[in-house]
């Protein structure tokens, strides 16, 4: 576990693999996760790469088992995740994994089919089944009508010849009686335009009868149910039944052969019902088998997809190695910490034994002057506030890390804006019960967005509570009510209040000067609870939380400011730590450092009975600045002597570090800058070819440059630069305005602390005056009811508005506190994480899928 | 009882409100019989009744027994609601835990 002041100590490394070693080796260090590895063949696309046969097979693999899910989702059989995370398969394993799903596919695909045949076979029986049993009737129907030349009712005209008389009426109509018949089944919404268009193209020379299908049919492609009807039609001659066929399959009707007698239609009728009982054996049977094969194969589901997404991902960064002349060797270069090189160096000696070579990997530490990425070790508890910084920008290489001041300064500054202990209370017992109950609900993995934001931040909200009942306990407000724990410090005098005037009188004023109504001692701990009676309690809080607000505030510009000189320390920059920290720590400590002084000085040199001529420190401080000293209202005047020179002395001070911030930085640069520029003209006739070091624009040099500064050993990458003084002036144009204006504001910008918690406070009280105390005013046993009923819309309200919603606003506040008016004093935050190549990231990430 | 009337969320629900109910209730109860002027203005004070006793303590000490009185009674009613949710989540999770 490293320090998280700082990002660790990266090293940029070459690897040289054996290529059979190779896979077990990028295997091995995919289960440690700690290496970062370069792409050495950008310019290829992936088609162009070593190793784009084996991604290929990957990906078919995966293409199978998604198949295969489908299959095991359609019959809803459960997928259990593997108990545990499978090791990375050798590639002999890809083979048989392979052969495995083929096989499995071809399987499911045969079932299918088969299946598929199987219902259409059953849907052409069961339509003949309605077919034969509908035939009667339709017969019938016929039958009479033509006898009794009746119309039908859909208002066409039997244009049937008359039977000859010596047909008997109950003989069915045959080949004799030269009409034909087709007999099918149409989907039951094509009917209409279906007789419309037999009667319109056949001139009323065809007649149909037809009658609905109870029973919904499967269509075997699609597999959903559709309603149709039975209908037959009679006709006269070869061209009819030419032209009936034709429309009929224009309407996708089909057409089965129907027998003419009764006695054959009862016959094929009883043929057909077995063939339809054999049929459904054979279905359900075959549907059997399908499921028990799904069944066996759903337990190992997700570890396949496990092993095949190893595989495809070692595959994918083999693909980002060289590989050398004599095709033996993977070449590829990587990021690594600095202290890790020791366990990758086991891993890979690991991989090489798994594979049976004899020529160990060589990992060789090289010189770059790209920018390594940031890596800090964080665990279960700094990842969250890591993360917090993170979200922001990224640390810069080596910078210092903010995260770890953060712990404490993120939880203190909402505890002042939330300060209330009954809801610190609430919400420390809420994130204590996720805490302790931490690995129960880490494996109940939840889709839901908003519970997994509130797990990850269980260890933020429990600091975030427990500072909050402490603030609470100073702020002496528990649920909008205080606490008189060790007796309040003021009492009405008997001599200037008699209990007479006490019980008369709705209010009265206590008089703290001369010890009269004030014991002389104050309340030893936090707020006086007598404040919560009195009626300028809102007064006297403002001014008391506008204060400390300002000085928690200043203190941590303050400390932002004393980061950036731990970072210009680090870096070896003494430009910044004369030309920026000094004058920045001096025009900050001269206005409010001043400031901040006159504060406690009010606080502690005037009492109560120079309240009159009590000096206002807004007023005198806008007068420091605008030199103005007057003697008219008493709080505006001098209140210690020689504070006209000594405030004009800071003035002066603060004003000498603008142009001091502004200048000095790009003078001294470009002295620097022309310095080198004479040096290398003189190093010219010694060496062929310019270099020159590369001087970034604010001049920060990097520490493994300086040690080749004047030879010429680079072997990576070279940047001439043009040193511009017109670009460094305007940049330092912009810090300078930045900090001096940036001072100022966020000064005022902390006063949200106040403003916050008042807010906090008022809505806290107005909820119990609303809500709680319409049930205790009411007395007997209606307030006993009331009581009863009105405790849980107050609970529910408490929580959802002063829990939630404040905590919400308190904790962006706090956010916007830490990102904006700390870290810009000294954060430059332009790094890039670091990204290892890890198995478990990599499941995880495609779990989500 | 097998068929429970609250589903699993709301006996939940149900179960951490009616807890924080009897402790707040009994705490409030005990800051009430101790007579915290903190919690003066919340008695159920009538001006006229009180003017006319002339303003003596004892009309405000009963007032304050009697509210502790109201608040422990709505502790004891919180804590059948306790238990009343306490077992409808028993019966929520054995149903759930016998149909998976």
């Amino acid at each position: 576990m490293g320090s998280l002041y700082r990002s660790e100590e990266m090293a940029a490394c070459q690897l040289f693999l054996q290529a059979e070693a190779a896979y077990a080796s990028i295997s091995e260090l995919g289960e440690l996760g700690l290496v970062q590895f370069k792409d050495m063949n950008p310019d290829l696309n992936s088609f162009q790469r070593k190793f784009v046969n084996e991604v290929r097979r990957c990906e078919e693999m995966e293409r199978k088992l998604r198949f295969l899910e489908k299959e095991i989702a359609r019959d809803q059989i459960p997928m259990p995740d593997p108990k545990e995370i499978p090791n990375s398969p050798e590639p002999r394993e890809m083979i048989l994994l392979e052969t495995t799903f083929e096989k499995l596919e071809k399987e499911m695909n045969e079932v299918n089919v088969n299946a598929t045949t199987l219902k259409k076979n059953f849907l052409d029986l069961t339509e003949l089944k309605h077919i034969l049993t509908n035939a009667q009737t339709f017969f019938d129907e016929a039958e009479f009508e033509i006898d009794g030349s009746t119309i039908s009712m859909s208002d066409r005209a039997a244009v049937l010849p008359p039977p000859p008389p010596t047909a008997s009426p109950s003989r069915t109509l045959g080949p004799t009686g030269n009409i034909r018949f087709v007999a099918g089944v149409v989907l039951r919404e094509r009917i209409p335009t279906f007789e419309r268009l037999l009667w319109r193209s056949c001139r009323g020379n065809v007649f149909l009868r037809q009658k609905e299908i109870d029973t919904p049919l499967e269509d075997p492609n699609t597999g959903e149910e559709v309603m149709k009807s039975v209908f037959v039609i009679f006709f006269q001659g070869e061209q009819l039944k030419a032209k009936v066929k034709k429309i009929c399959e224009g309407f996708r009707a089909t057409l089965y052969q129907c027998p003419e007698t009764a006695n054959e239609r009862r016959e094929m009728a009883a043929g057909i019902q077995t063939r339809i009982e054999d049929l459904n054996t054979v279905l359900s049977q075959s549907l059997d088998h399908r499921h028990r094969v799904l069944v066996s194969i759903a337990d190992d589901m997700k570890a396949w997809h496990m092993k095949v997404r190893k595989i495809k991902a070692v595959y994918h960064v083999l693909n980002m190695f060289n590989v050398d002349v004599t095709q033996k060797y993977l070449i590829g270069e990587c990021w690594c910490a600095e202290r890790h090189r020791s366990r990758i160096e086991t891993a890979l000696r690991t991989g090489t034994e798994r594979s049976g070579s004899s020529v160990p990997s060589i990992l060789n530490r090289m010189e770059t002057t790209e920018h390594p990425p940031t890596y800090n070790c964080t665990n279960k508890f700094t990842k969250v506030f890591q993360s917090i910084v993170d979200s922001y920008g990224v640390a810069g290489y080596r910078e210092v890390n903010p995260a770890p001041f953060t712990i404490v300064t993120f939880p203190f500054l909402f505890s002042l804006m939330f300060g209330d202990s009954g809801h610190g209370v609430l919400m420390f017992m809420a994130a204590l019960a996720m805490v302790v109950m931490e690995t129960k609900l880490m494996q109940t993995k939840s889709d839901n967005e908003i519970w997994n934001i509130f797990f990850g931040g269980r260890y933020i909200i429990l600091l975030m509570g427990g500072f909050s009942i402490y603030a609470g306990l100073m702020y002496n407000d528990i649920f909008s009510k205080s606490f008189n724990i060790f007796g309040s410090g003021w009492y009405p005098h008997p001599q200037r209040y008699s209990e007479h005037t006490i019980d008369h009188h709705k209010d009265l004023t206590l008089d703290p000067t001369n010890n009269s109504d004030y014991r002389g001692h104050p309340y030893p701990f936090g707020m006086d609870p007598v404040w919560q009676m009195s009626l300028n309690k809102i007064t006297w809080l403002n001014s008391f939380k506008m204060k400390i607000s300002i000085i928690f505030g200043v203190s941590q510009m303050f400390f932002g400011v004393i980061l950036s000189l731990q970072n210009s320390r680090y870096f070896r920059n003494s430009v910044n730590i004369f030309c920026e920290f000094l004058p920045q720590m001096l025009f900050l400590s001269c206005i409010f450092g001043y400031l901040i002084v006159l504060i406690l000085y009010k606080w502690i040199a005037i009492n109560a009975t120079m309240s009159a001529c009590a000096p206002s420190l807004l007023i005198d401080l806008i007068n420091m600045f605008l030199l103005n000293y007057p003697l008219e209202p008493c709080s505006s005047a001098e209140f210690y002597d020689g504070q006209k020179s000594f405030q004009s002395f800071l003035l002066l001070l603060a004003l000498v570090c603008v142009p001091w911030l502004l200048i000095a930085k790009p003078i001294i640069l470009k002295r620097q800058h022309s310095k080198k520029q004479v040096q290398l003209l003189n190093n010219n006739d010694e060496f062929e070819g310019r270099k020159s070091t590369e001087i970034n624009l604010d001049g920060e040099t990097q520490t493994s440059k300086q040690k080749d500064g004047r030879k010429d050993s680079h072997t990576g990458h070279e940047e001439e630069e043009e040193f511009s003084f017109g670009e460094a002036f305007v940049h330092q144009c912009i810090h300078t305005i930045e900090y001096c204006l940036g001072c100022i504001s966020h000064t005022a910008s902390y006063l949200r602390l106040w403003a916050l918690s008042l807010a906090h406070a008022e809505l806290s009280e107005v909820l119990w005056n609303m809500v709680f105390r319409v049930a205790l005013k009411m007395s007997g046993y209606t307030g006993l009811i009331a009581i009863f009923i009105l405790f849980t819309p107050w609970a529910v309200l408490t929580i959802a508005i002063l829990l939630l919603m404040e905590g919400l606003s308190a904790f962006l506040h706090t956010l916007r506190l830490h990102w904006v008016e700390f870290q810009s004093k000294f954060y430059k935050g332009d790094g890039y994480l670091f990204d290892p190549f890890r198995f478990d990231k990599i499941i995880e990430v495609s779990a989500d899928d | 009882m097998t068929v429970p009337c609250c589903g699993p969320k709301c006996s939940a629900f149900c179960a951490i409100i009616s807890f924080w109910g009897i402790i707040m209730l009994a705490l409030l109860g005990i800051f009430f019989y101790i007579e915290a002027p903190a919690l003066a203005e919340d008695l159920p004070i009538d001006e006229d009744v009180w003017a006319a006793g002339n303003y003596n303590y004892t009309y405000v000490s009963d007032l304050y027994k009697q509210v502790a009185v109201n608040c422990w009674i709505a502790t004891g009613l919180y804590g059948a609601t306790f238990i009343f949710s306490c077992i409808m989540l028993k019966i929520n999770l054995r149903s759930s835990y016998s149909s998976s």
